[in-house]
């Protein structure tokens, strides 16, 4: 049982704008993002840490935001999916996604999209057992991760040609804060 | 004109989702994502026995707890009826038992809904239902269906002696037995398609909101199906007038069938709000959606087929109980009889067919539709029996595949099953099975299979090849054949369509259908903007709100486009009627002599003498002039009643590796030759297989719903429960063959349950043939690497041939 009405501060860059939150020490980060900062493109799709549909990147790496602590990320940058990029500027995994249609009821896709950019800023070049390695954490109940895959290869192709090209990405892997 | 140069060319185009922005970019709108002012929330306390009497429910430290607001249980919410079943078994006695929207004495399984809490915060709604305290006398239990009907087993029901819901059977019985009994080989076999649990990525939810001004419920729902659901709450639950309750279903995260259902929140909620005056959320935790949202399939069948040496088949007579679980959901009775049996002729001439369903209570999570929902059952014991068969004559499979076939020019097809009790025989609308055969084999390379194999003997893996030479039943279905008279479901399953042509000549379409994942956004766009001529941008598709969408039956059965698309259809054809007679009335021509094409009615040979759609939705919107009799504006209404289902076909090979050390099984290649009639948006068409196939891998390979004695789910969580993993499938290999359905004006037959339907069995086959050498016949689902490892191990010590037991794998 909680300490009714205690609560913590904790300050958070998300998204690349400076928050300050006081929350339960028991609230995950998924709630702190949902509840508190009306972030709702993060899921929550499960309760034992096992479909990634939570997915976030804190401080450039990937976790699953159910299974930290909203008081741990006092201090830190998150980047969720609003931040990664928007409709008028997709970051490559996006628009891969839309393209080779990497999705369908749409509720793994966020996490998805999270966790493949932190892949893809570690290893710009994945063949597709490690695509499917690193996805494996992500569970999506709709594609059979066939596009899924298709999607991440072919994000990691544009952005390796944008890197190599006169052309910029519309957004990078890598959070705004870091 | 500002038209694309054939706007037509977009049906059957692989065109982007129109509803994507919003999913990649985390702006969709599901259940949880819905925040009212004054909104509470609502947590279950749940029964932790599978079958218990409640002797008292102690909630008084509970409603002391800060933020509560209320704490109800079943005495509270007596009055309200329990939840209606809505499909009984057809033509036969049904003993229907439905769930209470929170039980008032006995709970029959450990996801009864004992009492309701309600709080300002979720958090605080959990704290509080930790304090409840309830007095339970724990009763005996029987989870296992054929247990169930044993005497001396535990009775769930009063009015279901020996807990059967209803004895149903089709087919004919006579007929199959003299098949049978004067066969040259008889091959028997029990198989067990084992339960599952349907997992969308979402769980569900509902929000309730009482509007005290006018007297109207708002209910948010997470569902497949938001008009049935309506009619369901308010005439057969609460009991209070239908057009006073609006339910909308926001972006909904899956189904795979689970959320066609009425279940006890969705009127609970609706209740508890005008009880408060404020509104009230409830969305299930995973582990709960585990324990309290239907399951799927869970049959014991004993197979008997008969057929000669030469390979024919002459009978198959297939004995089936369908464990339902403790109470019936929404349609649960008309799943494994209707949608099961009926399909037991699969892709083939059988002669004689006949089966028996027993629907059986147990103190277990309800049992419903799951993607394909009685046609993988039936497809499962139909692509066994073709193997076993084959294994006894010592018959290449896909050659007794080839030699049962119905051939092509038997369309349409009386596969007898399909007749039921009013009469009415549905057939197959067209096929031709062998080319997708072939294709797939040749895809496969399995005219030279040997030499694969002994290529992988030579790693220590036993290669197998497996095939599933499926037919789907799609397109559900005629009403007069599926209603009341006939199989027995208590409504209609027509679809509508509305279509409105605004001034600008921007187009919104709402369908009674329902999109939660399917692309139904672009593909209704696609039919409606190819009929009218208009961009697609410019097509608007609504859906999933009974205020502003004519009543419709929602999306199941892949009946979304085959049904729900030809309603589109058929309102843009009222469409082009009305434009093309305000045309002619503009253009001073006869009405006789227009035609409309490409976005424009036109004088037939004079094309100059035309109306684009925009001129003639200006015209009619601002009504100044139009024809004697014509009401102004551009909208049209459908409602499209199928003549036929539709019937989908195809051959899926699947290619395994089993190790022989450590039974693991790695599934190295999946072919799918698919023939689902004409496609509207091949890109979502392919992605309704490749998640078709997953599910029904996972349930050949890993998933299992599983009970212990007591009726505790094992299988309680996402980290017990083995759900697909991108690291354990392969890439799919799709091709297709193209046999238009003629039951309809665009060819289309369905593609939503396909993969499911084919797949499980491909892979068993598979298995089964690689392990061949051990004179393995069979094993029961799902094929872990224990299970396999076992079967090899008792077959090396002598014991081969018999029943192997599948076991759900744990995630370590």
């Amino acid at each position: 049982m909680s300490e009714e009405g205690a609560t913590v501060e904790v300050a958070v860059v998300v998204n690349g704008t400076p928050r300050t939150v006081a929350v339960e020490p028991r609230k995950l980060l998924v709630q702190l993002l949902r509840d508190d900062l009306g972030l709702t493109g993060t899921h929550i799709g499960c309760d034992t840490s096992q479909c990634g549909a939570c997915t976030v990147h804190v401080d450039g790496q990937a976790v699953k935001s159910c299974a930290v602590l909203a008081v741990q990320v006092d201090g830190s940058a998150v980047t969720t999916i609003e931040g990664i990029g928007s409709e008028g500027a997709l970051h490559p995994l996006q628009d891969a996604f839309w393209t080779n249609h990497g999705l369908q009821c749409g509720f793994c896709t966020p996490g998805m999209i999270m966790c493949a950019a932190d892949l893809l800023a570690r290893d710009p070049d994945p063949d597709e057992p490690t695509v499917r390695h690193a996805i494996e954490g992500n569970v999506c109940r709709c594609t059979g991760y066939h596009n899924i895959v298709r999607s991440v290869m072919a994000a990691a192709a544009a952005m390796r040609d944008a890197e190599a090209g006169t052309s910029q990405p519309t957004a990078t892997a890598q959070p705004s804060a870091s | 004109m500002t038209l694309a140069a054939n706007p037509l060319d977009t049906l059957g185009q692989p065109l982007k989702r129109k509803e994507d922005p919003r999913f990649i970019t985390g702006t969709g709108r599901y259940l949880d994502d819905i925040t009212l002012p004054g909104m509470t929330h609502l947590v279950v306390l749940r029964s932790p026995y599978a079958h218990a009497r409640i002797r008292s429910i102690n909630t008084s430290v509970a409603k002391t707890m800060p933020g509560v607001v209320a704490v109800y249980t079943g005495a509270d919410t007596a009055e309200v009826n329990p939840l209606p079943c809505a499909w009984a078994a057809g033509g036969v006695e049904n003993h229907l038992d439905t769930p209470r929207i929170l039980t008032p004495d006995v709970a029959r399984w450990t996801g009864d809904a004992v009492a309701a809490v309600v709080a300002e915060t979720r958090a605080q709604a959990v704290d509080a239902a930790a304090a409840i305290d309830v007095d339970y006398e724990p009763l005996p239990v029987v989870v296992n269906a054929e247990e169930a009907l044993k005497p001396g087993a535990p009775q769930l029901h009063e009015n279901a002696p020996s807990n059967i819901e209803a004895q149903w059977s089709c087919g004919d019985a006579a007929g199959t037995a003299q098949a049978i009994g004067s066969a040259e080989v008889v091959v028997r076999q029990r198989i067990v398609n084992q339960r599952l649990i349907p997992n969308p990525m979402e769980t569900r939810g509902s929000i309730g909101s009482f509007d005290a001004g006018t007297g109207e419920y708002t209910v948010w729902m997470t569902s497949q199906a938001p008009h049935v659901m309506r009619l369901l709450i308010t005439a057969f639950v609460l009991g209070i007038p239908e057009h006073k309750m609006r339910c909308i279903s926001p972006d909904v995260g899956g189904g795979f069938g689970s959320k066609i259902f009425l279940y006890h929140d969705m009127p609970l909620v609706a209740w508890i709000s005008k009880q408060l005056g404020r509104p009230v959320k409830f969305v299930e935790t995973r582990s709960e959606n585990y324990q309290a949202t239907t399951h799927g399939r869970d049959h014991i069948t004993d197979i008997e087929v008969a057929g000669s040496r030469d390979g024919v088949i002459t009978g198959l007579r297939v004995k089936t109980i369908a464990n339902m679980g403790a109470y019936l959901s929404t349609i649960a009775p008309g799943i494994p009889t209707t949608l099961y049996g009926r399909l037991l002729s699969g892709a083939y001439r059988f002669p004689n067919i006949f089966c028996e369903v027993t629907n059986v209570y147990t103190n277990t999570a309800m049992v419903d539709a799951y993607r394909g929902a009685g046609r993988p059952e039936a497809t499962y014991v139909v692509e066994r029996a073709i193997d076993l068969f084959a294994d006894e004559i010592g018959m290449d499979p896909a050659e007794v595949r080839r030699r049962n076939f119905i051939p092509p020019d038997a369309f349409p097809y009386d596969p007898k099953v399909l007749t039921g009790p009013t009469g009415l025989t549905l057939k197959y609308d067209s096929g031709n099975y062998a080319p997708a055969l072939d294709r797939a084999l040749e895809m496969a390379g399995y005219a030279d299979q040997a030499t694969a194999k002994a290529e992988a003997a030579s790693r220590g893996k036993l290669l197998g090849f497996g095939l599933s030479s499926y037919i789907e039943i799609c397109g559900v279905a005629p009403s007069k054949w599926i209603g009341l008279p006939g199989e027995g479901w208590g409504a209609g399953l027509w679809e509508s369509a509305n279509i409105r042509v605004h001034l600008t000549g921007k187009v919104v379409v709402t369908t009674g259908s329902q999109n939660h994942g399917q692309g139904h956004e672009t593909t209704m766009a696609q039919i409606v903007g190819a009929r009218l001529g208009i961009p697609v941008e410019d097509v608007l598709v609504e859906h999933s709100d009974t205020s502003g969408t004519p009543f419709g039956y929602g999306t199941y059965g892949s009946r979304s486009g085959a049904v729900g698309g030809i309603a589109a259809y058929n309102a843009a054809e009222k469409v082009r009627d009305k434009a093309k007679r305000l045309a002619a009335h503009m253009l001073e021509a006869n009405p006789e002599d227009m035609e409309y094409d490409d976005g424009t009615a036109f004088v037939r040979g004079s094309p100059d003498r035309a109306k684009t759609i925009a001129e003639i939705a200006l015209a009619a919107s601002v009504g100044y002039d139009l024809p004697a009799g014509m009401e102004p504006f551009l909208d049209e209404t459908a409602y499209y009643d199928p003549p036929n289902c539709t019937y989908p076909f195809g051959t899926h090979v699947a290619m395994v590796e089993v190790d022989r050390e450590t039974g693991h099984v790695d599934l190295v290649r999946y072919i799918g030759v698919d023939d689902v009639g004409k496609k509207i948006n091949p890109l979502v068409v392919d992605g309704q297989l490749h998640g078709g196939i997953a599910q029904g891998v996972g349930q050949a390979l890993w998933e299992g719903a599983v009970y212990d004695d007591s009726g505790q789910l094992l299988s309680g969580t996402m980290m017990d429960y083995a759900l697909p993993r991108a690291s354990r499938l392969p890439s799919f290999e799709l091709d297709e063959t193209v046999t238009p359905s003629p039951v309809n004006p665009l060819g289309i037959k369905g593609a939503g349950e396909a993969g499911t339907i084919g797949s499980a069995a491909a892979v068993v086959n598979a298995v089964v043939d690689a392990l061949s050498d051990f004179g393995i016949r069979h094993i029961d689902m799902p094929l872990t690497d224990q299970t396999v490892w076992r079967a090899m191990r008792v077959a090396e010590a002598g014991g081969a041939g018999g029943d192997v037991r599948g076991a759900a794998e744990g995630r370590a």
